[in-house]
């Protein structure tokens, strides 16, 4: 899943040449190969790497405050949504979507890779949904729908149909 | 920016640490565990740290991570590496080390689960050679890390053995002023136990997480929670109502028809949703409705309340007429011969209705159009021409349920003409894009027809006075209100009552002589009619509301029909009608994580449960057990065999088993003399508690909830048993002699209290083991009395009891293997699992509204015929066997052999097999 995710984000990043990735543990976790240093482990360090390897710094934060924010939500991702039960999945949409209420964007004012990395890790717990959950959480539906449809964004994942009507419309019999 | 902490939190020690290291400027406040800073979380969260423009960190590692570059030290890519292995490795495993040394007392076993990181970190460390992590400067990773295991490292009886590298550099760094700092604001010197309250407040960690799309079918009391301190006045009064034993009064005659309601009891009429004659039942339909009714009507008959329970089937409706067409019976013959099924089934499974009657009678017919007249009376009903869609070929009005087409909010394109599967919205046939007939495909052409309209709106304001009582003051789910509720809030229509059909209930009007009531006016009136047939004096039931209260029970689909135009009839016909006082409606319940479809051979229906050779008290125990309370869940066979094996063989039966089995052994098979000491006394107290909640939840109708303190109680027990191993004591002096016999006799009277709280749930097994201890019957009605319940002595000293012998048997792997193929269908399902659509697409219980289409099943798998094959084979498997010890003609064997095998064909084609019908596999009883 994470070599997945890595190379998806490759792509994003317009990365011409892939990476050499391999996993350890049985938790795989990903391993990048590097040919000038030690070989870097985890998913978001590596990401970072790849963000600051394609000269992309702003997906990182724009200032300290942001960054710190990116930072947390990167880990947010990989301790909390990665490898969620159902009953915890409950929980993440609820904090979520009270966090995401007057935000577009999980840092800031800009797409940054803490939306890459949440959108990748929460789309299976999206795809579950209802179409009432996904009403009931509507503005983590509305954050996510925005950044799957972000250009370039989409590559290993389906697109999920979020609709846009009211489930009850006036003409309910 | 300020940094918000909580003593006894180990996360933050980390950014205490930090604070100082760096030197940021900024203000500390210590608050309480529960303090809700981080306003979007749910769960409170400290450390967080209020950033100058008003947003908030949660994360430790962030918030270090900001300070540190505050004081122009940006984390390089060895350290993110760091932090992340801390959170996503260190992390989990710390929190369990934690929680085990701190709220289990298992500081011993700490060091296992510590061990791999601390390897880890060891290995890193030796290898770089260096005195910090990142190189030779302290960075935020040695920060981070040193404090997140200070609390563990620095308690040296946990004997962690952590590596050399790794406790050079903890040392080195922990010995920081700003580490020995941050650890005395936080653990205030008390080391692991500074941290109790904070870890007592958080959830038990799991030991490896796993992702599961299972639903919920864990029940919420699962566990004990620890053990239940009792007082002494509990013990006490535990003692007291032990010593009353039985009430040595007559016992109560039994049931006599008709039940009628009396004064000065609680008179309960019950109903649970009419099944559709047609559709053969599955295991959703009967814990949706006849099942869970039942368990509240034993339940309410042992609290002693006056209680009828009435249902039937319902018969009217397009698909009977369908059916009947094509089996070529009459509508008339088609519910004779299904209603038997149906009253089979029930049977089958043991439900105890007072009556079970059906909707095709003259008082249906009666009650129906005397309803109909008041409306029309008081001006409840309008006339308006109605667009229909009527398929020229078939040359009728197409039924909702038979047309299909796209719907017109959502695009899907097989939405029924009621309702949509996908999006779940009801809408009219006539709305669908692009409809088709069901059975021949043809596009129907849209007909006028003039109709009688129940004027919703004008009855809404009495409908919400009386809603807003009855929701109130009644034991309505959850589910119910909230259903009824967005159907009020998008404002009533008027809803239309009659339809083109035959076979139903004739509209009394002469301006509409050819039509029939729509089933959804007519059903529900079923539950008058089939009390009247049960019994002239039926008005004593639903035309008084003072002393009678309703309750009625179904599925969540059926709830706006029971909540809003039921009631909407009855009000308009101001006759005093009883109202529904508590509506309990059960979410659905899912086949294996998929739906049950006849149609497609998934699922186990009717009668098949009969043919697994499975008790009727493990159906319904298990069916109970996974009741979709509050939540969707599923039917498993694994878990069916497991909680079998769990709870009904180890846990019940082996309690109740051993209790018998000891008094037979050492005692003679007499109630040993019972000299209770603090240990029983709390032992009693405990049951009683666990007695209380019973009642309490089962009177709300919690009946998944209560199944959990039988449970409970029977697990106290063996512990009782074990803990005091009365067969070891049998055999030593007379002190422990008499030990062995006290702990015997409570057990065998603990045993009576269960067969007693398990009589609404199983019956049968409840009785074997009343019959088993030979216990007077008196002690079915005394021990549910009263608000809690009484656990009283029902064996007393030197009571013979009967033959014991186990109740439950063992549910093979094998055994469950074959029977899951055996029901799985043929075609896999793919629809998404979690699909939270209305009403189950092929089989349905309710009311006609949504009959299944008795459309030729796919494939050829059809478990009903399935089921009438198997008995042909039988037969015929007989006959073959005859004629060939009769030795008869060679000719005429052949024939019959040949008769037999391809019954066997058809056999295995209908359940959904290859060439190889299902071998019956070992029939336990």
């Amino acid at each position: 899943m994470a070599l997945r995710e890595l190379s998806s984000l490759e792509k994003y990043l317009g990365l011409k040449k892939p990476n050499k990735y391999s996993t350890q543990g049985d938790k795989k976790v990903p391993v990048l190969q590097s040919s000038n240093g030690p070989p870097l482990s985890g998913l978001v360090t590596i990401a970072c790497h790849l963000v600051k390897e394609a000269k992309r710094p702003e997906l990182l934060g724009e200032s300290a405050e942001s960054r710190a924010v990116v930072q947390q939500w990167l880990e947010y991702t990989v301790t909390k949504v990665n490898g969620s039960t159902r009953e915890d999945a409950k929980a993440i949409l609820k904090d979520l979507n009270l966090y995401l209420q007057d935000k577009v964007y999980l840092a800031g004012n800009q797409i940054s890779l803490a939306d890459i990395l949440l959108y990748y890790q929460i789309h299976p717990l999206i795809l579950d949904l209802s179409v009432q959950e996904k009403e009931q959480h509507v503005n983590v539906t509305r954050w996510f729908d925005h950044i799957q449809h972000y250009p370039s964004i989409q590559h290993h994942l389906p697109v999920i149909a979020v609709l846009r009507n009211r489930i009850y419309t006036s003409r309910h019999h | 920016m300020k940094l918000f902490v909580s003593e006894g939190n180990p996360h933050c020690l980390k950014v205490l640490c930090a604070l100082e290291v760096t030197g940021a400027q900024c203000d500390v406040q210590f608050v309480n565990h529960e303090e809700r800073i981080v306003p979007f979380l749910n769960r409170p969260t400290l450390p967080a740290l209020l950033l100058p423009s008003g947003l908030y960190l949660f994360s430790s590692n962030a918030i270090c991570r900001y300070m540190f570059e505050l004081n122009g030290q940006e984390s390089s890519e060895l350290c993110n590496q760091w932090l992340e292995w801390e959170a996503t490795d260190l992390q989990p495993a710390l929190l369990q080390a934690l929680h085990m040394a701190v709220v289990q007392g298992k500081g011993s076993e700490v060091s296992k689960v510590l061990q791999g990181p601390l390897n880890v970190l060891d290995q890193s460390l030796s290898k770089g050679n260096t005195p910090y992590l990142t190189g030779e400067a302290v960075s935020v990773a040695d920060i981070v890390l040193c404090t997140a295991l200070y609390p563990v490292l620095s308690e040296s009886s946990l004997a962690l053995g952590e590596g050399r590298s790794v406790k050079a550099w903890f040392d080195r760094v922990a010995a920081m002023h700003s580490c020995q700092s941050a650890a005395r604001k936080v653990l205030q010197g008390k080391g692991l136990q500074g941290m109790k309250s904070y870890m007592q407040r958080q959830p038990a960690p799991h030991s490896s997480q796993c992702r599961e799309t299972q639903p919920c079918n864990s029940s919420p009391a699962e566990c004990d929670e620890g053990e239940r301190m009792v007082s002494e006045e509990e013990m006490e009064a535990a003692v007291q109502t032990w010593n009353k034993g039985l009430n040595p009064g007559p016992l109560a005659a039994g049931r006599k028809h008709p039940i009628l309601p009396q004064d000065g009891k609680r008179n309960i009429l019950l109903t649970s949703a009419l099944p559709y004659v047609n559709n053969v039942p599955h295991l959703g339909n009967i814990i949706g409705c006849v099942l869970s009714a039942d368990v509240f009507s034993r339940y309410g008959r042992l609290r002693g309340w006056n209680l009828l329970f009435v249902c039937g089937t319902d018969e009217y409706g397009t698909a009977t007429e369908n059916k009947a067409r094509e089996e070529g019976l009459t509508p008339q013959q088609i519910c004779d011969k299904y209603h038997a099924i149906h009253s089979s089934i029930y049977k089958w499974f043991q439900v105890d209705f007072d009556f079970f009657g059906r909707t095709t009678t003259e008082k249906q017919t009666e009650i129906a159009q005397d309803i109909f007249w008041r409306l029309h009376k008081n001006e409840f009903l309008v006339e308006d021409t109605v667009e229909q869609l009527r398929c020229e070929k078939c040359q009728r009005f197409l039924a909702d349920r038979f047309v299909e087409g796209t719907c017109p909010h959502c695009s899907y394109p097989e939405a029924r003409g009621d309702q949509c599967d996908k999006c779940g919205r009801l809408i009219n046939a006539v709305e669908l894009r692009e409809p088709q007939c069901k059975v021949c495909r043809k596009t129907p052409v849209i007909r006028s027809s003039k109709h009688l309209f129940l004027d919703l709106p004008k009855l809404e304001s009495q409908l919400e006075q009386w809603l807003e009582k009855s929701t109130s003051t009644g034991d309505w789910t959850a589910n119910a209100k909230q259903i009824t509720r967005s159907w009020l809030r998008d404002g009533l229509k008027p809803r239309c009552i009659t339809r083109d059909l035959q076979w139903g209930t004739p509209v009394p009007h002469p301006d509409f002589k050819e039509k029939v009531f729509y089933v959804w006016f007519d059903a529900p009136i079923g539950y008058l009619s089939i009390t009247a047939n049960y019994t002239d004096k039926w008005e004593k039931w639903w035309k008084n509301p003072q002393q009678v209260e309703l309750y009625n029970f179904m599925a969540k689909d059926n709830v706006p029909f029971h909540s809003v135009v039921f009631p909407c009839s009855l009000l308009g016909a101001q006759d005093n009608y009883t109202l529904v006082s508590h509506l309990v409606a059960t979410e659905y319940l899912n086949y294996e994580d998929t739906k049950f479809s006849k149609s497609r051979g998934v699922g186990v229906f009717g009668d098949m449960a009969k043919d697994t050779g499975i008790p009727s008290d493990v159906w319904r125990f298990y069916l109970l057990y996974v009741r979709p309370e509050g939540q969707d869940s599923a039917f498993s066979w694994a878990d069916m065999a497991l909680k079998n094996n769990s709870e009904l063989l180890n846990n019940l039966g082996n309690f109740i088993n051993r209790a018998g089995m000891f008094v037979t052994k050492f005692f003679d098979g007499c109630v040993p003399v019972m000299e209770l000491q603090q240990e029983d006394k709390k032992l009693l107290a405990l049951v009683g508690w666990e007695l209380q909640q019973y009642i309490q939840l089962m009177d709300k109708v919690k009946i998944r909830d209560a199944l959990k303190h039988i449970l409970n109680i029977s697990r106290h027990g063996n512990q009782y048993i074990q803990v005091n191993e009365p067969w070891k004591k049998i055999k030593g002096d007379e002190t422990e002699r008499q030990r062995a016999g006290t702990v015997t006799g409570v057990s065998v009277n603990i045993a009576c209290l269960l067969s007693v709280m398990l009589f609404p749930y199983m019956p049968t097994v409840s009785q074997t083991i009343r019959d088993q201890l030979n216990a007077p019957q008196s002690c079915v009605i005394t021990m549910l009395q009263g608000t809690s319940g009484a656990f009283v002595s029902a064996l007393k000293a030197g009571h013979r009891i009967g033959t014991v012998s186990p109740l439950f048997q063992k549910l093979e792997v094998d055994q469950i293997e074959a029977l899951k193929k055996r029901f799985g269908g043929q075609q896999p399902e793919d629809e998404p699992p979690k699909e939270k659509t209305t009403a189950q697409r092929a089989a349905s219980t309710q009311p006609a509204a949504v009959p299944a289409p008795a459309a030729a099943p796919v494939n050829g798998v059809d478990p009903e015929k399935a089921g009438q094959l198997t008995q042909a084979v039988a037969e015929q498997g007989e006959k073959v066997r005859a004629l060939k010890a009769q030795k008869a003609e060679k000719a005429v064997i052949t024939a019959e052999v040949a008769k037999l095998l391809d019954l066997k064909k058809q056999l295995a084609l209908a359940e959904g097999k290859g060439t190889e019908p299902a071998p019956q596999k070992g029939k336990k009883k």
